[in-house]
């Protein structure tokens, strides 16, 4: 893996809201990269931070309540956080489009799709009004919009939801980004309309190049789609590795405990799936050492108080356990070899 | 970091008191409510208004030496005096114990009007809400019609027919006050009533007064409570205006409105006697929307738990 | 939207009858005639209600009422002899409504620019400033305003007309004082509903495409907040209506509400009657037409899916 390769960088991103009952901590320390042409998964339960993450990136939470306690993001090389108003614009829609949860609430009632599709062209001087028509209507035939020249002078609520959420991706996608990050697209539609924005979102990587964050809570999704994983709890990454790493040599308990409250093809019959116990910490007064110690089986009493270092299993697979260190009992989690990272050095 | 002992590293598993902890303290909707209205200051302030002009209004003219109709001839357009502590009018009645036997008459009117007009849209509201059916398809196309008429001049009628004085006010301001207050309540109980806590209390065959004192008039309350509050001064301001035009209290009788209409002829040169009444009028005023907005704040469950 | 809008009209249409109806047996149920003043003897007021026709039964009095409405007959006036309402309404109203209209746009200018700034600037000392206009507009009764305004601009300091209504000069205090209240729950609704708007995921997706702050103000925020103002605009005719009954009587224009609370005290009956439906079917029709305006500026009633 070269440097070139990485079109964003989190590093030790810190990101909280100030409320009235207190300054909710969000966002905590999270690092990692995402790599030319790749799809990455971001996954966890909700409220583990996930999409205030992604929004970070494109610093779309509202600030004030939000703010930046501390790390950077580098976005080919820049730091997002040292940009002014104008610098970031550029990027917003430009170089990264993002597709967001509920297609039925984020497109503008009152204005047409086409012009909220050419919207991401305002202020380009470099191209024509015509041009950007034909480009609305290309991305609209890209993304499988049927009748463009019609759906270009309709309204949202004349669309179906799958169909809203194509016309999301088309405008995330028109400028030609690269790197979109969607936020749970599937999770307000139905199963099979989930199915064809999938196969879309995969075919357009294909003929685009577009670098992709995957949000989502479904793990199912994620094997589908995605090249490398990054698994959250409480505001933290405990796990991060490519899909097969994750899936088939699993090294943090919470990643464990995800795998095992979803039915498989083979599970058998008879055999129930095992949820996992309890509810995520309160991040208002997040615990002081892992979070998931006090839901976690391999619970030890260093998990209450000390944050766990990380550990790398393998060349892409890095874990935040306790359960990794020497003196740890055996356990299926523990895995040969796992190294710590001394803070401060790059992997 | 370095230091961690080999004792540590011993499996302990789940911990059944964390893992299901709440680490904020759980309030009541009303205390959660309560707490937040004292905190804003702007309420608390209102509140404070509005307390202490009751409280004026109940006493200060019992402790006066003056009634509100006793004329001092020497003492006409009096400025304000040790004797006359906000002067006195065209006639020479003083001041001050007018003003509260008006604040009298003034809130108890907006409370009364706001209170029935509340009590009886809210009924009919809430029973159209809840059974639907052709009751509610009747009385809403009634209501539709009603809420077209400007409800100003059906008030300026019925005061004509019934004549002036308090309780034909009252009557006035009711006949058309609770279309609104009606409508509102029908969408909310109807809103609720589709929500899944009360078909779940239907399927376990709780009886529907039941269903409507537990599950419909808690959630409902909070913002009834708020429309109460900001009718108020809807209803003073009104009363005021119905007075103003000759229509609603007249003399011997005064309420803030009379006061108003007998200072604004002597503007010119004796300007105090309208910016007196009129400056009771808008800090009432403004007290009840600055609590009405705090209650509605407090209220307001999209709001719970955040500024 | 045809049908959106024949539905509206057919709705407005029965409202008027209803009122028409409600009014026209109010009126006859007040206590008391025109005519029970001393100097009349009782053959003479006996004469005058035949010459009314007062003595007929109320159904038919109802039925004339309403043939003489429908062609445009308002009825006669009991105490400004041989002057019939729609004369004084043609006379006075002009008045009212260059007053009202005065009122109205500058009550709703202010009103909505004052909402934006103050949710544009959300917790800063601007929309502190903004909150504070709105909470004493809604406040100070327009009589009350009226008078302050007509003691300090006019006598005090001499810089305005007191009363009348002759030119440009005279009509600044009383749409001021008009405008006042209007304003502050105009500023106060668009407030609220513009940050309302702030928080639906649409702007964060206007946001994302890298439009600029101002852009999402007025190309995406003002347009859905504008909606709820909307809402209020055809109450809000009403409330500068009611303003006018009382202004026009303290800054002596001859309008008609002057004329209408005159009548209201006289029990100048055929007069109240015929004003009131005026006034009804004046506001009635207001609203109507707001209601319109809505349907077209809201795409989702305009296409008829509700």
């Amino acid at each position: 893996m070269s440097e070139n390769d990485k079109i964003l960088e989190l590093k030790n991103v810190v990101y909280s809201f100030r409320t009235y009952g207190g300054e909710v901590k969000a966002v905590r320390d999270v690092s990692f990269e995402v790599r030319k042409g790749e799809i990455l998964g971001i996954v966890g339960e909700s409220g583990c931070g996930k999409s205030v993450t992604a929004q970070c990136i494109m610093r779309l939470n509202p600030e004030p309540p939000g703010f930046f306690e501390g790390g950077e993001i580098f976005f080919n090389g820049k730091d997002i956080l040292k940009m002014n108003k104008k610098e970031l614009r550029n990027i917003r829609g430009r170089d990264i489009g993002f597709v967001f949860q509920d297609p039925m609430t984020s497109l503008n009632p009152t204005m047409r799709i086409g012009k909220q599709i050419e919207e991401v062209f305002l202020g380009r001087t470099d191209i024509s009004k015509s041009e950007v028509k034909e480009k609305a209507l290309e991305i609209m035939k890209l993304v499988g919009i049927s009748d463009v020249e019609k759906r270009y002078r309709q309204y949202p609520h004349e669309l179906s939801g799958g169909m809203k959420q194509r016309v999301m991706i088309a405008i995330a996608l028109v400028s030609r980004p690269s790197l979109v990050i969607c936020d749970e697209p599937t999770t307000s539609l139905d199963v099979t309309i989930e199915a064809q924005i999938l196969d879309l979102l995969l075919e357009l990587r294909e003929k685009l190049g577009t670098s992709i964050i995957m949000i989502t809570h479904d793990l199912g999704v994620i094997a589908r789609m995605c090249d490398r994983v990054i698994v959250m709890y409480g505001g933290k990454v405990v796990e991060k590795g490519t899909v097969s790493e994750i899936f088939y040599n699993t090294a943090h308990p919470y990643t464990k405990g995800l795998m095992q409250s979803i039915a498989k093809l083979d599970t058998q019959k008879g055999e129930k799936l095992k949820p996992i116990e309890g509810t995520p910490p309160d991040l208002f007064f997040p615990p002081k050492g892992c979070p998931f110690a006090a839901r976690c089986e391999y619970a030890m009493d260093v998990c209450k108080d000390n944050p766990p270092l990380e550990y790398q299993v393998c060349k892409e697979h890095v874990t935040s356990c306790w359960l990794q260190h020497e003196y740890a009992p055996d356990t299926d989690i523990k895995k040969q070899g796992a190294v710590a990272i001394e803070k401060g050095e790059v992997k | 970091m370095a230091e961690l002992k080999k004792e540590s590293f011993v499996i302990r598993g789940k911990d059944a008191v964390r893992m299901e902890s709440i680490s904020r303290p759980s309030l009541s909707f009303w205390s959660d409510a309560w707490r937040r209205l004292r905190k804003n200051k702007s309420a608390f302030i209102g509140l404070c208004i509005v307390v202490l002009y009751a409280l004026l209004a109940i006493f200060a003219p019992m402790f006066s030496q003056y009634t509100q109709s006793q004329m001092d001839v020497d003492a006409r357009h009096a400025m304000f005096s040790a004797e006359h502590w906000l002067g006195c009018d065209s006639t020479g009645r003083d001041m001050w114990v007018r003003i509260w036997m008006g604040a009298r008459v003034s809130l108890s009117i907006g409370l009364i009007s706001a209170v029935l007009n509340m009590c009886v849209g809210a009924v009919v509201g809430g029973l159209c809400g809840f059974y639907g059916g052709k009751l509610d398809m009747i009385v809403m196309r009634l209501v539709d019609v009603l809420y077209g008429i400007p409800s100003l001049i059906i008030t300026i009628l019925v005061m004509m027919v019934l004549g002036k004085g308090i309780t034909p006010l009252i009557v006035a301001m009711c006949v058309v006050g609770w279309i609104g207050t009606c409508r509102f309540v029908r969408g909310e109980v109807y809103r609720l009533k589709e929500q899944d806590f009360v078909l779940a209390a239907k399927v376990l065959g709780i009886p529907d007064i039941k269903i409507i004192l537990r599950h419909i008039i808690p959630n409902i309350l909070g913002l009834l409570v708020t429309n109460l509050c900001m009718a108020i001064p809807g209803a003073i301001f009104q009363e005021a205006f119905l007075s103003y035009i000759g229509l609603g209290i007249v003399p011997p009788d005064c309420s803030w409105g009379v006061i108003c209409k007998e200072g604004i002829q002597f503007l010119r040169y004796y300007p105090h006697e309208i910016l007196v009444p009129a400056f009771f009028v808008c800090t009432t005023m403004l007290a009840l929307n600055l609590l009405g907005n705090g209650l509605r704040d407090a209220v307001d469950p999209k709001l719970r738990g955040t500024e | 939207m045809l049908k959106y809008i024949i539905k509206r009209v057919i709705a407005a249409v029965l409202t008027i009858w209803v009122l028409i109806t409600i009014v026209f047996f109010l009126v006859r149920l007040m206590p008391g005639t025109p005519f029970t003043s001393a100097k009349l003897t009782p053959e003479v007021a006996a004469n005058m209600e035949a010459y009314y026709g007062f003595d007929k039964p109320l159904i038919v009095q109802y039925l004339v009422y309403m043939g003489n409405l429908l062609q445009g007959n308002f009825g006669y006036s009991m105490k400004f002899t041989n002057r019939t309402v729609n004369d004084i309404i043609g006379e006075t109203f002009p008045f009212s409504a260059d007053l009202g209209i005065r009122a109205l746009v500058l009550a709703v200018s202010i009103g909505l620019v004052l909402g934006i700034i103050s949710a544009r600037n959300r917790g800063k000392k601007l929309d502190f400033f903004c909150v504070i206009i709105a909470v004493l507009g809604t406040s100070i009764p327009d009589f009350i305003m009226g008078a302050v305004l007509q003691y300090l601009f006019g006598i005090r300091w001499g810089l305005l007309p007191v009363a009348k209504y002759e030119g440009i000069e005279y009509t600044i205090l009383p749409a001021c004082a008009l405008a006042f209240y209007t304003l502050a729950s105009v500023s106060r609704i668009m407030r609220a509903s513009m940050l309302e708007v702030t928080q639906q995921d649409y702007i964060k997706t206007a946001r994302s495409k890298g439009v600029s702050d101002l852009r999402v103000t007025y190309k995406h925020q003002i347009r859905n907040a504008i909606m709820p103002v909307m809402t209020v605009l055809g109450p809000t005719v009403a409330s500068v209506l009611t303003g006018t009954f009382v202004l026009e009587s303290i800054f002596a224009i001859p309008g008609m509400g002057k004329y209408y609370v005159e009548s209201v005290s006289n029990n100048d009956y055929s007069m109240v009657l015929g004003m009131t439906i005026f006034y009804g079917i004046f506001l009635v029709t207001c609203n109507l037409i707001v209601d319109i305006l809505y349907g077209v500026a809201d795409p989702r009633v305009r296409i008829g899916k509700r």
